[in-house]
């Protein structure tokens, strides 16, 4: 692993000092509520490396990440900043690399994005005019070769450490530890999973990804969603994509009993948490508790994360 | 049989339903029938084997489109019995005409505006 | 072939709705092919609006024709005796047949009865699916003759997302996921190399993004 420092992020710096690191999640208000923003990340500051924000998660459109970011830097909390494809092209792609560097913004998260069908504009015209590799390609090439796409020069270029995402049940299986190679040999620094519940197949896919040495050549997070109810919990099972929740699970939430549910699911995220503390290859988790903000102190105390390391 | 069936309903004989296509039942209807209705063999009893099922979509097609004209789609039908079933024959022409006439007068009678 | 589906009643009523006397034009190319602008259908559709206007109470005329395609000068000039006859003349055809016909005669009302989709093909009798986005660069060969471009939702280069399962795009259960289709025959194949070499980014100017196309053969142009 290159330990020279490319943007000199906080999570970078946890991550190159070999610590796990522990990153949370919010998503921007539907309107321009600042006070609203400030309230989430307030739980979460002090007690996770870095922030994602999400770019407009599920094709339903909130406050754009990049000024959500900002306001996080405001109240010094490091965000990671989420771009998605689906909504710009390459100009407006690296115009907002720019941007948000020129605002201090040192983390990006390169994605596709959920498409628009998905979300409450679909009548939208679709753009992807680059895909998620091509992106991870374009942000390398403009930090590290200081050009844009079309071999320019950069006056001042960007300085991001650079993340993409992996979703280890989607399919064909046996596919996913090649795309996460891909997106490793495209210029991925670190990436973040899609949420685990199946431990099991994560297993068998972190054992394949040491195997092809992925994880000395970038940091892999675990993504960690803590279940709120039995409702929750089918919903996902039944109608989010590339979701795989084992039939145990929603048996043992729905056996905790009512009102104990939301406690189950912690528990669960805990004992999630403390098993990739050990995995091999896994280098810190993430933990996307949306709307579910205030409980993000506790889980972090239960799962021993605490106090955040200072680099 | 010598059974007897409402005088209001012209029959047209066919070898197959099949060959009853979406124009046939809409020129009904365009040239003032009150209903069209279209009477085939058995499902799985067609002696051409498919011309029943073909009616019958056919038949959807135009319910369909008399819907979107607003015009009652149970104005046109499909009805499946076999050819040595005299009274069912009547009865469902009965069936058919106590329907139509439920429904009234075909809207496309009107008299045309001067 | 280029596929179209006919436009709801109610707005080929509406843009008839000042008529007296209309012709249904229809053409016997894509359209006829998958059955929704040839001959017969073109019969449909006159009984379907004369219907509409006796239940108003109105009347209507309409006349029916179709000709051989309505993409070329030389057919579109078959009716240069008849066009001026009608109140409105409905196309049948794909979004060009009204565009040339309005071209070639500027003093008449084209109008259009389908709604133009995609290039496709029958994948069985009465189904068509999407195959080409016409981007004007192919790239086919290289994903084993399926293309990403026309049929991922997201026209991925290096699919499939995460959204993939099953088989099925995210979007709907009905729609094929492509790149999983590429996987597995790369993987069948043993030509998963191919898939790991990283494609640049599509350039867009030779489709439809680069503005309105033309093709041209030199060797034909007088």
């Amino acid at each position: 692993m290159n330990d020279d420092l490319k943007s000199g992020s906080n999570l970078e710096k946890v991550l190159k000092a070999g610590h796990f690191a522990f990153t949370g999640e919010c998503g921007p208000p539907k309107g321009a509520n600042v006070e609203h923003l400030k309230e989430k990340v307030a739980h979460l500051k002090g007690k996770v490396d870095a922030v994602n924000i999400t770019d407009n998660q599920t094709a339903v459109v909130r406050m754009s990440s990049w000024a959500a970011c900002t306001i996080l830097l405001q109240e010094q909390v490091e965000p990671n900043f989420q771009m998605v494809c689906r909504d710009r092209n390459r100009l407006a792609i690296q115009s907002d690399i720019l941007g948000v560097c020129a605002m201090g913004v040192r983390n990006m998260l390169c994605l596709s994005g959920d498409h628009q069908s998905f979300g409450n504009h679909p009548q939208a015209k679709n753009v992807y005019d680059i895909d998620s590799m091509q992106l991870i390609a374009l942000v390398k090439k403009m930090r590290d070769e200081g050009k844009f796409m079309n071999d320019e020069d950069i006056d001042v270029p960007p300085k991001l450490f650079i993340g993409a995402a992996s979703n280890p049940f989607a399919e064909p299986f046996d596919f996913r530890v090649h795309r996460l190679a891909m997106k490793i040999a495209a210029g991925a620094e670190f990436i973040q999973t899609q949420c685990i519940y199946n431990m099991d197949r994560f297993r068998e896919f972190m054992k394949k990804t040491v195997d092809m040495g992925l994880h000395e050549k970038c940091y892999i997070l675990a993504g960690v969603t803590p279940m709120k109810s039995v409702g929750m919990a089918q919903y996902m099972a039944k109608s989010v994509p590339g979701m795989d929740v084992p039939d145990s699970l929603i048996k043992r939430l729905r056996e905790a009993g009512k009102g104990k549910v939301a406690e189950e699911g912690i528990k669960f995220a805990v004992e999630q948490i403390e098993e990739f503390k050990q995995m091999e290859g896994v280098a810190g988790v993430h933990l996307m508790a949306i709307e579910w903000e205030h409980r993000v102190p506790e889980i972090a105390e239960r799962a021993g994360v605490l106090p955040r390391p200072k680099v | 049989m010598r059974l007897s069936y409402p005088t209001n309903v012209k029959v047209i004989q066919v070898p197959c339903t099949g060959r009853v296509d979406i124009i046939h039942l809409l020129k009904a209807i365009e040239d003032g029938a009150d209903g069209v209705y279209v009477a085939g063999c058995l499902e799985g009893e067609c002696h051409f084997l498919t011309g029943n099922l073909k009616a019958k979509k056919r038949v959807q097609y135009v319910k369909k489109v008399l819907e979107e004209l607003g015009i009652e789609p149970g104005r046109v039908e499909m009805f499946n019995l076999s050819a040595g079933e005299g009274p069912r024959f009547a009865e469902i022409a009965r069936e058919m005409v106590e329907r139509v006439k439920a429904l009234g007068p075909s809207p496309v009678k009107k008299q045309e505006a001067a | 072939m280029i596929v179209a589906d006919r436009k709801p009643l109610e707005e080929i009523l509406e843009m008839i709705k000042g008529c007296n006397k209309v012709l249904i034009l229809g053409c016997k190319g894509c359209v006829t092919v998958c059955n929704v602008g040839g001959t017969k259908e073109v019969g449909i559709l006159a009984s379907i609006l004369k219907i509409a206007r006796k239940k108003e109470g109105r009347s209507l005329q309409v006349d029916e024709k179709s000709i051989e395609r309505q993409c070329d000068p030389e057919y579109i000039e078959q009716v240069k005796d008849i066009v001026d006859q009608y109140d409105a003349v409905i196309s049948m055809a794909c979004g060009v047949g009204p565009q040339f016909l309005s071209e070639a005669y500027p003093k008449q009302r084209f109008f259009p009865a389908v709604n133009t989709t995609f290039f496709g093909g029958a994948t069985q009798h009465g189904v068509w699916a999407e195959r080409c986005a016409g981007c004007g660069s192919c790239v086919i060969h290289y994903f084993d003759g399926m293309c990403p471009i026309a049929r991922c939702s997201k026209s991925l280069l290096h699919g499939p997302c995460g959204g993939s399962a099953n088989g099925k795009c995210e979007i709907s259960k009905e729609v094929d996921c492509i790149w999983d289709k590429i996987v597995r025959k790369k993987m069948e194949e043993g030509r998963l190399d191919d898939l790991v070499q990283p494609k640049p980014a599509k350039d867009w100017r030779s489709a439809r993004d680069g503005g309105p196309r033309k093709s041209v053969r030199e060797e034909l142009v007088q």
